[in-house]
């Protein structure tokens, strides 16, 4: 393997609170110097950062690969690869697959796919339970030998408060988070968007606030009774994000995400019955975007992932009440990070790295997250400032299904580096 | 020659302005002789298709709607379609261009999702008429609700009406919110809290809590019929418990300050909603209602097949 | 450069009705079974004219009734907004001598559109067709029984016909588009 210099980039590194301009060299798959005007042998690949940002890789802790299952709509591979265009070095597959991802056979699947595609690396999250029906815990132990990093019946609520109890108290052997889909289903139920003045006006059935609070409040309870991690997923509300503050500032062990969606977008965008603005957890009121961003400021929201949900054309293109939940949204969220957060002012860039790659490492104990020396050569080298408009037809992941085409975004990554190795290289 | 025109599709009347509503009205006025005639027919569409796409059961406005084309000498088609794009295995899109494929002029379209009507209005370059859409909006029914109240009333701005029922699953209340706030009515709405839309005065609304409130507020009441569903999804715990405390009687008419008009969509769920008696009294225009559904479809189609697709050209896509 | 000569000022107007109804009871052999329909707009008001200048000659009460063509044109084919729809309302044909009354007969297609209608109305013993002006142009074999006046005109010319009901006075005025 060719080593590689990273040469006169603004080196960002918020493990380590670093934050300057400096070179990267890696060698053997590994970080290995990180410093000023570092030489390098004759065969390194030598990539020129000038002007642009280097940080550790970016980590996606919550995206729907849909394999096995749904491959028309994507595929391991091609959600790795569309990883990779995102500046992800890694990614975490969620488990509502077809079949299931609740038996260690099948999260090896996911494993020797993903080392097949060599693009960014997937780290399949196991169910809870079998089948996700809420019922029998899956087997957490094979689950996590196989290569599982957490557990997740995401798609749907652990409705039971006893299952969500075991399975927290369980985790705990395994060091392993349980990620929760919060949303209360009897609340929930044959919503289509947020319950506002919005699905009054076109005549929706509205998916309330309290919803998803309730769960939230009952999973931070049960979080603090057992003493175990709890992974709040796709945060939407302010009523949520005020109690993950008040959890966190009692010290229990709840962290949260939330999407570039949710910080961007309202209930406004489902005007015209956009189908491409319908999702689970549905867009909500700007208050609630507010919130949300002052999270992630604040830090009550730990981390941004995508949810990153691929959907068929023919699929989106029904009636509202018909059309499918979710969006895509690998190649599209460092943008929106950097436009709605960063040159507003509100984060910092190290801020946002710390977001979108430092912290889903650490709470999730992956590899990554940092370029301390013998840190994994996991890096992304984007251009904070690169204006560009999304073009949906340009992407790598098989799908379509995102309302921000044509918007006009500043922020992109330029190459993504994992394991030492250039898996993604943007085209001049 | 009227220079305002209504564009391609009627969906609603949220995008409508109170001028292009007023024209509706208007034009209804002389088709309202037109159903009088011995001969109730004239020739203003002959020649033009007309399919009635109806998802949902219902044989009154589609059976307003047949009379109407007819009366225009249109050429009709009545399609009773099931089920949603799930559950039926065609698309709305499929059946959108099986449609234009067969050069249809104007499709009439009653579905049970919200947003429907617009979705094909979309897709093809016919006409298209929302005859309901979900909880949406149902714009003829609100348009001969309002031709009604200015019959009797000669005026709709500051008209004080108040819909009455479940307000939250209701696609009559939501038109006639829009119309009438549109043309300077005050309007009120009355019924169960579990049914009424949590941000629902943000549509400019008064909302009268009882119904007795309702009766000394309004000069009239659109008085909505109540699904029998509602029990069943736990929005209200009886029919009779309904009555009793929202029902409009005789007894809690009687008690009002002015002589109370009673409107209703139909069908009626006599001794619910409304007793018999109101229904079948002489403040009651649930008759003439019916009578100016036809004349107001009529005028809904005359209007909009003024700017109907040319198929000459296009070609199709 | 358009002119515009007066055809009849207000008292030729006068007399011209005047002659006209005395036609009308002429051709139709006096009033039993007559009835005058107008139709809009001015023939309406032109109309209730002559049914005064014949009651008032003939001790009579003519039924006279106004007439809509609108949904009736040929050219509701053409895209463009709808024309307005104005009232009819007309009393018993059956077996009368109808005289449609209209202000200008021009290609004929109002006319036409006319004897459609009220065909639907009722089956007349005979129509008569009564114009106050003629002003050539007909693309359908159509000729008036009782003119007023009659001119020649191009198709870039128009005739205004004003009434005090409606305009404040009564004038027929011919506009030549001077091309």
């Amino acid at each position: 393997m060719r080593p590689i210099l990273i040469r006169g980039g603004r080196v960002i590194d918020p493990s380590r609170g670093a934050d300057g301009i400096a070179d990267v060299y890696l060698e053997d798959g590994k970080v290995a110097a990180v410093g000023r005007d570092i030489g390098s042998p004759e065969q390194a690949l030598v990539l020129d950062a000038r002007g642009k940002v280097v940080a550790p890789g970016l980590i996606d802790l919550h995206v729907h690969l849909r394999e096995p299952g749904n491959e028309d709509v994507e595929t391991v591979a091609t959600g790795a690869m569309a990883a990779a265009a995102g500046g992800f070095s890694a990614v975490c597959a969620m488990p509502n697959t077809d079949p299931v991802t609740d038996n260690q056979a099948a999260v090896g699947f996911i494993v020797s796919q993903a080392q097949r595609a060599a693009k960014a690396r997937v780290y399949p999250i196991g169910a809870i339970s079998l089948g996700q029906r809420g019922q029998q815990l899956a087997e957490f132990g094979e689950l996590v030998g196989a290569g599982a990093v957490a557990v997740s019946d995401d798609g749907k609520p652990v409705v039971s408060s006893h299952l969500m109890r075991t399975a927290l108290e369980y985790a705990r052997t395994f060091g392993i988070p349980v990620a929760d889909h919060c949303e209360d289903p009897t609340l929930a139920a044959g919503g289509t968007m947020h319950e506002g003045i919005v699905s009054t006006r076109l005549g929706l059935k509205g998916i309330p606030s309290a919803a998803e609070e309730i769960m939230v409040a009952r999973d931070i309870l049960l979080a603090e009774h057992t003493g175990g991690h709890v992974h709040l997923c796709h945060m939407s509300t302010r009523g949520s994000v005020e109690l993950i503050r008040r959890a966190k500032e009692k010290g229990l062990r709840v962290t949260a995400e939330a999407c570039p969606h949710h910080f961007t977008l309202t209930h406004e965008s489902c005007e015209g019955y956009n189908t491409n603005a319908k999702m689970n957890p549905p867009l909500r009121e700007p208050e609630d975007r507010e919130a949300i961003r002052q999270g992630l400021r604040d830090g009550t929201i730990d981390v941004i992932c995508t949810d990153h949900a691929p959907h068929h054309y023919d699929a989106k293109e029904r009636e509202f009440d018909d059309a499918p939940n979710g969006i895509i949204g690998l190649e599209t969220a460092f943008g929106l990070a950097v436009t709605e957060l960063v040159e507003t002012g509100l984060l910092t860039l190290c801020d946002l790295v710390n977001r979108m790659s430092t912290m889903p490492a650490r709470i999730f104990n992956l590899p990554g997250g940092t370029l301390a020396p013998g840190a994994p050569a996991d890096i992304v080298i984007a251009d904070p400032k690169a204006a560009w408009v999304v073009n949906p037809a340009t992407f790598f992941s098989k799908s379509r299904n995102t309302p921000f085409g044509g918007r006009q975004l500043t922020g992109r990554a330029d190459v993504t580096v994992v394991r030492g190795q250039v898996v993604y290289q943007r085209e001049r | 020659m009227s220079a305002l025109s209504l564009g391609k599709d009627l969906v609603g009347l949220e995008p409508l302005s109170a001028e292009q509503i007023e024209l509706i009205l208007d034009t209804a006025e002389p088709f309202k002789e037109v159903s009088e005639r011995a001969i109730k027919k004239v020739p203003a569409l002959r020649g033009k298709t007309i399919v009635n796409l109806f998802f949902e059961a219902s044989t009154r406005t589609r059976i307003s709607f047949e009379f109407a084309e007819k009366r225009l000498s249109a050429d009709t088609v009545n399609v009773a379609a099931v089920g949603s794009s799930v559950s039926k295995g065609e698309t709305l899109v499929d059946t959108a261009k099986n449609l234009e494929a067969m050069r249809i002029d104007m499709v009439v379209i009653r579905h049970g999702s919200s947003g429907a009507a617009q979705f094909l209005g979309q897709r093809i370059r016919s006409n298209v008429i929302n005859a309901g859409d979900g909880k949406h909006e149902h714009p003829t029914q609100g348009l001969l609700d309002m031709l009604t109240l200015r019959d009797r009333f000669q005026r709709i701005k500051g008209l004080k009406v108040a819909i009455c029922g479940d307000i939250l699953h209701s696609r009559v209340a939501r038109s006639n919110i829009w119309g009438l706030t549109k043309l300077g009515a005050e309007v009120g709405v009355c019924g169960p809290a579990s049914l009424l839309p949590r941000n629902v005065h943000e549509l400019g609304v008064t909302i009268l809590p009882r119904i007795e409130d309702a009766i000394q507020w309004a000069d009239a009441l659109n008085v909505l019929r109540l699904q029998l569903e509602r029990m069943e999804s736990g929005f209200l715990p009886s029919l009779r418990e309904y009555n009793r405390v929202f029902g409009v009687t005789t007894e809690r008419l009687a008690r009002a300050p002015k002589d109370l008009l009673i409107l209703h969509p139909g069908p009626m769920n006599r001794g619910v909603e409304i007793d018999s008696d109101v229904a079948d009294g002489p403040h009651s225009v649930i008759l003439p209602q019916v009578t100016n559904g036809v004349a107001v479809r009529m005028a809904v189609l005359y209007l909009l097949a003024g700017g109907s697709p040319d198929w000459a050209q296009g070609g199709g896509d | 450069m358009p002119s515009r000569t007066p055809l009849l000022d207000d008292r030729a107007f006068g007399r011209t009705l005047a002659r006209m109804a005395s036609e009308i009871v002429e051709r139709s052999r006096g009033t039993e079974e007559l009835v005058l329909v107008g139709i809009q707009r001015r023939g309406v008001e032109l109309a209730d004219r002559l049914k005064r200048l014949i009651d008032g000659s003939e001790g009579s009460n003519l039924p006279c009734g106004k007439l809509d063509i609108t949904l009736y044109r040929d050219d509701l084919q053409t895209i463009g907004p709808r024309p307005v729809v104005g009232e009819t309302r007309l009393p018993d044909l059956d077996g009368k001598t109808v005289v449609i009354v209209d202000d200008v007969l021009y290609t004929g297609r109002t006319v036409r559109a006319a004897l459609d209608e009220c065909a639907d109305f009722g089956r007349p013993r005979r129509i008569l067709l009564c114009v106050l002006i003629d002003r050539g142009g007909r693309e359908l074999p159509i000729q008036a029984d009782i003119v007023g006046t009659s001119v020649s005109t191009g198709p870039k010319d128009r005739v205004d016909v004003f009434v005090s009901e409606l305009d404040g006075r009564d004038a027929v005025e011919l506009v030549r588009s001077g091309a």
